[in-house]
């Protein structure tokens, strides 16, 4: 084995290792809350590789609109899926989509990607 | 610079054309003149306008500790790439042609892909654009044109022959026929007078008509036709459960493996560094989470669309998995098997006493075979006496005070302490063979008298239950009805099993009696009482002519009354559950083959992906997935 092979099998372990530790790892992840403006409240989130809070806390009784920012120009993320709801919109057509959630009872709102591979949510408290 | 997926492919496609015809003019053994240098600067444009999208969604995917199918292309195309600069710069070999036209057959998969699944998501929109535009609606005596949204309940509005009904509503004047396929998806047009309701976008036909209307806007048949839709097509099948196991830890398995792979070539082959790297950058780009993930969406939301235009409402997709493990099928039998509009046949007694009688007391009673009762004392214009102490026995009958006396219209489960002549019994036997509900009318401690009363099956019950016994399903149908009309009706349409003198309460109960026995039982049924019973069975089946409690308890729900809609309900369920298996299959069988293949697995027998076929099998998995759901627009159903 060369130096060179040698090198390159502790990198690999290393990497693989990395890996693991990146993707399955525990991370903390960001929650955004909304902002109330004349009794609406309204949370923005930034779609770009994902969704950015991933988790957005909502006030129970309150009407409330979900911005989703499309950042994101490849097809991944072009819809976004609330299941519960029934929605399932494209982001693609305008810059900025608004969703309206329900506050009316307290719940969470799973919501996907139209593959079902970036996930986020919508709770209400 | 905003392009889309199609404009970006084009340009990309167009730029990769020299490095395309090098490749081919390669077994020649043609050097393109210059061509590190034509490959360098049309792959850096590729890559700019291209791949760049791919690259910085994947970074920010890794920030967020995520990653999906933009980090395989980006790895594969960027480690590519900037290997290539490096080579050029250095003398060695160049392998722009993999980073470019991976990019492109990416892209291709993106816009197709994109395509066909706003062709798929388009059919719902197609449901709501039938609606009319505007309505003829009577202001202040005058009918005028309004806009549909200033239509208001209570609105009298006219329509012409050819027009579509604006919304839902009862006839005031006029008749007419209508096609009510949109809605129910029977294609022969329904004949309607005053009285009768209309639906919402239906087109009318030959005459004009008055209506008032009851329900608008969102809370029209229309509208919650395409609300039950919507949330089906959003809705989780429990067989994705697996593929989002999967798809949580695809990418950074398939990263590992490729690492792997070019450790294994490179370290302990002794491959040189550059077949290793081809290698790792194939298994990354062959590897396709999305056709996982699109596999059950795109199938439900296209079965769940077709059947909502053959008057089929699935509700979501754990019922239409359900319905693949159902052998067993109960009817409720009044409105479902047959008709539901009870008449009365026979009066046996004086007749003119027994009907009297009858009929004062279910006037005040809403059972079906009430109605049949007072409904026939009208046409024989009999006068009816005012009753005291009117008392409904839960599925048993009625009784009131009758003049001084107490008087009781039942059936025999009233008679407890009642003798009844052999004649009486003998009659009633010989009438309920005849399949028809035998009611005792009684007056103090004796039975005076019969009624008759028959409720014909539907013209469509006969064919629907044989067509559901070819299919190996066992039919069971349960009623509150004495054993012998039961027994004749059921006859009659062909049933295998029948369970009579079932109280409306006990329902439920007998539908779990079944499921421990260890059947996989659904439920047909219209009525408020069935309700408990759609919830217990594994599949709820409601009539759509049936309460609104009992559309809220079914899983699937017939717009139309005829039984045919329960083996078109079950086939659309089987083939589209079938199809979701399927998409699954080939979704994982590619990566399962695919992955070994680009790695080098089988180079012994001389099979091997460059990265370049890696990413066209790639772009090819996610566009046959999606082709196989729209295929079920076209595959044939029975009873449709």
């Amino acid at each position: 084995m060369t130096i060179a092979q040698i090198i390159t099998l502790i990198v690999a372990v290393v990497l693989i290792g990395f890996i693991l530790w990146w993707f399955f790892g525990k991370h903390q992840e960001a929650v955004g809350t909304a902002s109330v403006d004349q009794g609406v409240q309204e949370a923005n989130i930034v779609v770009k590789g994902g969704y950015s809070p991933s988790t957005v806390v909502l006030k129970q009784g309150v009407p409330a609109k979900v911005n989703f920012d499309m950042n994101d120009s490849t097809a991944c993320l072009s819809h976004v899926v609330f299941e519960q709801l029934g929605v399932d919109k494209d982001l693609t057509k305008q810059k900025i989509t608004t969703i309206d959630i329900p506050t009316d009872k307290k719940g969470t709102y799973n919501f996907a990607c139209g593959m079902d591979m970036f996930h986020g949510k919508v709770v209400v408290k | 610079m905003k392009l889309s997926n199609i404009k970006r492919f084009w340009i990309s496609f167009i730029l990769s054309i020299p490095m395309l015809i090098q490749m081919f003019a390669m077994p020649f053994h043609w050097m393109m003149p210059g061509y590190n240098w034509i490959a360098f600067i049309t792959t850096t444009i590729i890559m700019t306008i291209s791949a760049a999208p791919y690259w910085s969604s994947a970074w920010a995917a890794f920030k967020h500790h995520q990653a999906n199918m933009n980090t395989l292309v980006a790895v594969g195309t960027s480690v590519a790439y900037f290997y290539s600069i490096f080579a050029m710069f250095t003398s060695r070999e160049v392998y722009f042609e993999s980073a470019a036209f991976v990019t492109v057959f990416v892209l291709l998969g993106d816009a197709m892909e994109e395509k066909m699944h706003n062709n798929a998501s388009n059919a719902l929109a197609k449901l709501i654009d039938l609606q009319a535009k505007d309505a003829e609606v009577e202001r202040n005596g005058e009918f005028v044109k309004v806009p549909l949204d200033q239509v208001k309940p209570g609105d009298i509005i006219r329509v012409k022959p050819g027009e579509k009904v604006p919304v839902d509503g009862v006839i005031v004047d006029g008749s007419t026929t209508i096609n009510e396929s949109m809605v129910t998806g029977e294609s022969m047009p329904v004949t309607k007078k005053k009285g009768d309701e209309v639906v919402g976008s239906t087109i009318n036909t030959n005459g004009t008509f008055t209506f008032k209307a009851t329900k608008v806007g969102s809370d029209t048949m229309l509208a919650q036709i395409v609300d039950l839709v919507k949330k089906a097509q959003t809705s989780h099948a429990p067989i994705q459960n697996l593929t989002d196991k999967i798809s949580n830890i695809f990418v950074p398995a398939v990263l590992i493996i490729a690492i792997i792979t070019f450790v294994i070539w490179y370290v302990f082959l002794g491959a040189t560094i550059v077949n290793a790297m081809l290698f790792a950058v194939s298994v990354v780009v062959i590897a396709c989470p999305c056709a996982l993930g699109l596999a059950t969406p795109t199938a439900l939301m296209v079965g769940t669309t077709r059947s909502a235009k053959m008057g089929v409402l699935i509700k979501n997709g754990e019922v239409l998995e359900e319905v693949s493990d159902i052998d067993t099928v109960v009817f409720d039998k009044t409105g479902t098997i047959t008709v539901g509009k009870p008449q009365v046949t026979d009066i046996i007694g004086d007749e003119k006493q027994v009907l009297t009688i009858a009929a004062s007391l279910e006037e005040n009673s809403e059972h079906p075979l009430a109605t049949a009762i007072v409904k026939k004392a009208k046409l024989d214009n009999i006068a009816l006496a005012a009753v005291k102490n009117f008392a409904a026995i839960e599925g048993k009958g009625v009784k009131a005070n009758y003049g001084k006396q107490e008087a009781f219209v039942g059936s025999d489960k009233l008679l407890e302490d009642i003798i009844i002549s052999q004649e009486m019994k003998k009659k009633a036997i010989q009438l309920q063979k005849e399949a028809k509900t035998v009611v005792y009318v009684g007056l103090g401690q004796d039975i005076i008298g019969l009624v008759a009363i028959q409720d014909v099956p539907k013209p469509s019950s006969k064919k629907a239950i044989a067509e559901l016994k070819k299919r190996g399903l066992r039919t069971v149908m349960l009623t509150g009805d004495n054993q012998n009309v039961a027994e004749a009706i059921g006859k009659e349409v062909g049933i295998d099993q029948v369970i009579a003198g079932v109280l409306p309460t006990e329902k439920a109960n007998e539908i779990k009696k079944l499921q421990d026995a260890g059947r996989v039982v659904a439920f047909v049924g219209d009525g408020i009482n069935d309700a408990p019973a759609l919830s217990t069975a594994n599949v709820g089946i409601a009539m759509g002519s049936g309460t609104d409690i009992a559309i809220e308890s079914g899983g699937i729900v017939l717009v139309q009354n005829d039984l045919m809609g329960v083996v078109k309900a079950l086939e659309i369920s089987k083939k589209t559950f079938n199809r979701i298996k399927l998409n699954l299959f080939w979704a994982l069988i590619y990566n399962t083959i695919g992955i070994p293949i680009a790695a080098g697995l089988f180079m012994g027998l001389g099979l091997t992906l460059s990265p370049e076929l890696a990413g066209l099998a790639m772009a090819f998995s996610s566009v046959s997935v999606v082709t196989s759901s729209l295929l079920l627009n076209k595959t044939k159903i029975a009873g449709a």
